[in-house]
C-alpha cells in the first residue's frame, strides 16, 4: 500500500459488497452497483491530504471543533469512480431519444456549450463594474430583441428563472395593473383549463388570485361555451392562463375569439409558452391577442435542462403590462449599456425577483442557438417538430388509442383506450420502455385524457431513431393486448426492478443515518 | 341514514342535520393507491361544489368537492395519518369529513346508489 507522509491510505480498499441475490458484488454484468458516498467513504480517508502548516495560529476563540465531523472521505480514484458511475446511471438526451411530454427535451447543439464556456461569458460576476461587462449586456439585449420580434411583443422581462418563475412576473404583472386602475381588491377570478400545466393554477393562487376552471370540450380544446358562460358576469374577471398549443398537443383554434372575449370582460391573457417550439417562427402570440408569455429558453431554445440543471423564463409583455415588469432591466445610454435597479427610475414596477439579472448563461445558449438556426431555420425547428410527432401519432396510431381525432402538435397524446380488459395499464407500458432502453413518456397526464401517454419526440430526431422507437413501443402494446404477463413485472432488465411508488410516497426515507445503513443491511 | 352521490364520485351519509363525506369506491379505484389527504379544518364553511379536500395517488392530485354547502364538524384524522385506508375502505372508515348541512334540500340534486352505478358503468 503506498503511504504518505502522514500514513493515510491513498489507493481504493476493496470494497465491503453490500449483497444481494443476484451476485456478491450487487453489479450485473458491466452495470456497476453503487453505494451511496456515506456507505462507500470513511471517515480516516481522503483525496488530498496537506501537511498541517506550520507558525499558523488559532484565532477561533476555543469554538474549534472538538469531535470529528463523521464525513466520509474517499480517495481520488474512489471519488471519479464513484460519480462517474453515477453519471452512468443517468438516462440523458446525449445517450437517447427522450420523449417526456410537455418537455421538449431535444438536443443541445455543442456550438451553444463553447460560446457558453467563453471567458468573457463563463467568467463575469454579477458585481463587476458595468462598464467591463457591456459584451455581456448586448448578449442580453441582443436576445431580448429576438424574444420580442418571434412573440411580437413590445417588452420583455429577462429575469425570471423558469417556467413558473416566468408566470410569476406575468401574474404579478396583471396584478400590478390591476391595482393601478383600481381593480386589485375587486378583480380576483382567473380562468385556467381543466388541461392546464399544474403551475397555472399554482401560480395565479401564489399572487392572491381565486381559480376558475374552464371545461375541456370533447375535442380536447377549450369549451368555448363554458368559458362564455363565466365571463356574463366578469366584473371580477383578471384574466385567464391558457396553455397554446394545449398539453394534449392541440392547438386552441379559437384563441383570438378567447383573447377577445377575455379582453372584453375587463381583464388580461397568460399564455403558457411551454410549447412555443411547437409555433416558434410561424406564430407570433402578440398578434393573437396575448398580454404576458413565458418562454421556457431552456426548451424552445435549447440548453441543458432535466437534470435540475438551470431553467430560464423570460415573459413577453404587452403594451398594457409593460410599465409593470420587473427591475432589473437594460436601457441604452450615450455611455452604453446600463441596468435600471432601482425604484425611482421605474415607479410602476411591481418589484424585483431576483438578486441579478437572470440566467447568462442560458442567455449566451439561446442566442447561440438563435443565431445559427436564423430566422428560416427556427420556423422549420416548429415544422419538424410537428412533422415528428404526427409521424409517431400516424405509425402508432394501429395498435394504441389517440386521445383525439386528427393531426397534433408537437406532441403526441394516447389514452389507454387499448388497454381496456388486458389488466395492462399505461405504467406497465411506461415500466416495458425502460427494458427497451428508452425514458419512459409523461404518463397520466393531462389529467383530461384517461390513463394518458403523452410523448413528444422533438425536432432533432431522425426518422431512423423515430422508426426504433416506434417498434419498441408498437411492440410494448402488440404485448398488452395479448395480456403478456411480464409487463406487470417490467422492467426486468434495469439495475433496480419495479419500485414500490407507493411506499416511497407513504413512508419515504429522505435522510441517510447511520440507523438506515443497519436496516437496508437487515433487507 | 340515506346515502347520496355526486357525479364528481363524492358520497354523502346523511344522519340528521350532519352530513359524512368521502370518495366513492369507483373513485378510489380509478385513483389507485392513495399516498396523501389533505383536509379542511374544523369549523371551516364549505361551499356545494366547491374544492374543499385534496387527495394525491401514486397517479394525480385530485380535489374534493363539498357535496353540500355547510360547516365542518371535523375531518378524519385517521386517513391522513394512514392515507391508505381509504383505498381499503373508502365508503366506511376511509370517510373525509362531517359537514353540517345548510340546507337539506340540496341533497334532493344527488343521485342515489342505483343513479350512481348507472352513471359510473358509462364513465
Amino acid at each position: 500500500m503506498t503511504m504518505n507522509s502522514t500514513g493515510r491510505p491513498t489507493s481504493i480498499a476493496a470494497n465491503g459488497g453490500s449483497g444481494t441475490d443476484v451476485t456478491v458484488s450487487g453489479s450485473k454484468g458491466l452495470l456497476q452497483a453503487e453505494g451511496l458516498i456515506f456507505e462507500i467513504g470513511s471517515t480516516d480517508k481522503t483525496g488530498v491530504d496537506l501537511a498541517k502548516p506550520k507558525g499558523t495560529k488559532n484565532r477561533l476563540g476555543g469554538v474549534t471543533r472538538g469531535a470529528p465531523s463523521g464525513l466520509p472521505g474517499l480517495t481520488e480514484p474512489e471519488a471519479v469512480r464513484h460519480y462517474v458511475r453515477l453519471s452512468q446511471k443517468n438516462y440523458a438526451i446525449d445517450l437517447g431519444l427522450f420523449p417526456l411530454g410537455s418537455c421538449t427535451m431535444k438536443h443541445n447543439p455543442r456550438l451553444n456549450e463553447k460560446v457558453a464556456r467563453l471567458p468573457g461569458f463563463a467568467d463575469v460576476h454579477p458585481m463587476q463594474p458595468q462598464a467591463t461587462v457591456q459584451g455581456a449586456l448586448e448578449v442580453i439585449e441582443e436576445l431580448a430583441d429576438w424574444l420580442m420580434k418571434l412573440t411580437n411583443m413590445p417588452a420583455v422581462a429577462m429575469t425570471p428563472k423558469a417556467g413558473a418563475h416566468g408566470e410569476l412576473a406575468g401574474m404579478l404583472a396583471i396584478r400590478a395593473a390591476l391595482i393601478a386602475r383600481g381593480e386589485g381588491e375587486t378583480r380576483k377570478r382567473v380562468l385556467v383549463p381543466v388541461s392546464a400545466h399544474g403551475t397555472n393554477p399554482a401560480t395565479a393562487a401564489q399572487c392572491g388570485f381565486i381559480i376558475d376552471e374552464i371545461n375541456a370540450a370533447a375535442d380536447g380544446r377549450v369549451d368555448l361555451e363554458d368559458l362564455k358562460s363565466k365571463l356574463v358576469d366578469s366584473s371580477d374577471v383578471a384574466g385567464i392562463m391558457l396553455t397554446n398549443p394545449n398539453t394534449c398537443g392541440l392547438f386552441e383554434r379559437d384563441i383570438k375569439e378567447i383573447a377577445d372575449l377575455i379582453h372584453k370582460a375587463g381583464g388580461y391573457f397568460y399564455c403558457d409558452g411551454a410549447n412555443f417550439n411547437a409555433i416558434v417562427g410561424r406564430v407570433r402570440p402578440g398578434d393573437l391577442g396575448v398580454d404576458a408569455m413565458h418562454i421556457n429558453l431552456h426548451k424552445t431554445f435549447s440548453t441543458p435542462h432535466g437534470g435540475g440543471g438551470p431553467g430560464s423564463g423570460p415573459t413577453v409583455l404587452s403594451a398594457a403590462l409593460a410599465p409593470y415588469a420587473p427591475v432589473p432591466f437594460i436601457v441604452k445610454t450615450d455611455d452604453g449599456l446600463r441596468f435600471v435597479e432601482h425604484h425611482d427610475e421605474a415607479p410602476e414596477s411591481f418589484g424585483r425577483m431576483c438578486a441579478f439579472h437572470g440566467q447568462m448563461g442560458m442567455f449566451t445558449r439561446a442566442l447561440a442557438y438563435i443565431l445559427s438556426h436564423g430566422a428560416d431555420g427556427l420556423r422549420q425547428v416548429a415544422e419538424d417538430a410537428v412533422l415528428n410527432a404526427n409521424y409517431i401519432l400516424a405509425r402508432l396510431k394501429p395498435v394504441m388509442s389517440p386521445a383525439f381525432e386528427g393531426y397534433c402538435m408537437h406532441e403526441a397524446l394516447f389514452s389507454d383506450g387499448f388497454l381496456k380488459d388486458t389488466g395492462v395499464e399505461t405504467i406497465d407500458i411506461a415500466k416495458g420502455l425502460i427494458d427497451e432502453g428508452y425514458h419512459p413518456m409523461t404518463m397520466y397526464f393531462p389529467l383530461v385524457v384517461h390513463g394518458a401517454m403523452l410523448i413528444e419526440p422533438t425536432e432533432t430526431e431522425s426518422k431512423a431513431e423515430l422508426d426504433r422507437f416506434c417498434n419498441a413501443l408498437a411492440s410494448i402494446a402488440r404485448r398488452a393486448v395479448q395480456k403478456d404477463p411480464s409487463l406487470k413485472t417490467a422492467p426486468h432488465l434495469a439495475p433496480a426492478r419495479r419500485l414500490d411508488e407507493t411506499r416511497a410516497a407513504r413512508s419515504p426515507r429522505l435522510k441517510w443515518t447511520p440507523e438506515t445503513a443497519t436496516l437496508k443491511a437487515a433487507e | 341514514m340515506t346515502t347520496y352521490y355526486t357525479n364528481e364520485h363524492e358520497w354523502i351519509s346523511v344522519d340528521g342535520d350532519v352530513g359524512t363525506v368521502g370518495i366513492t369506491k369507483f373513485a378510489a379505484e380509478k385513483l389507485g393507491d392513495v399516498v396523501f389527504v389533505e383536509l379542511p379544518d374544523a369549523g371551516k364553511q364549505v361551499k356545494k361544489d366547491a374544492d374543499m379536500a385534496v387527495v394525491e395517488s401514486v397517479k394525480a392530485a385530485s380535489d374534493v368537492y363539498a357535496p353540500v354547502t355547510g360547516q365542518i364538524v371535523e375531518g378524519n384524522g385517521a386517513i391522513v395519518d394512514e392515507p391508505a385506508k381509504v383505498n381499503e375502505d373508502p365508503e366506511g372508515a376511509g370517510w373525509f369529513v362531517k359537514i353540517k348541512l345548510a340546507d337539506k334540500g340540496q341533497l334532493t340534486g344527488l343521485m342515489d346508489k342505483a343513479a350512481y352505478d348507472a352513471f359510473c358503468a358509462n364513465q
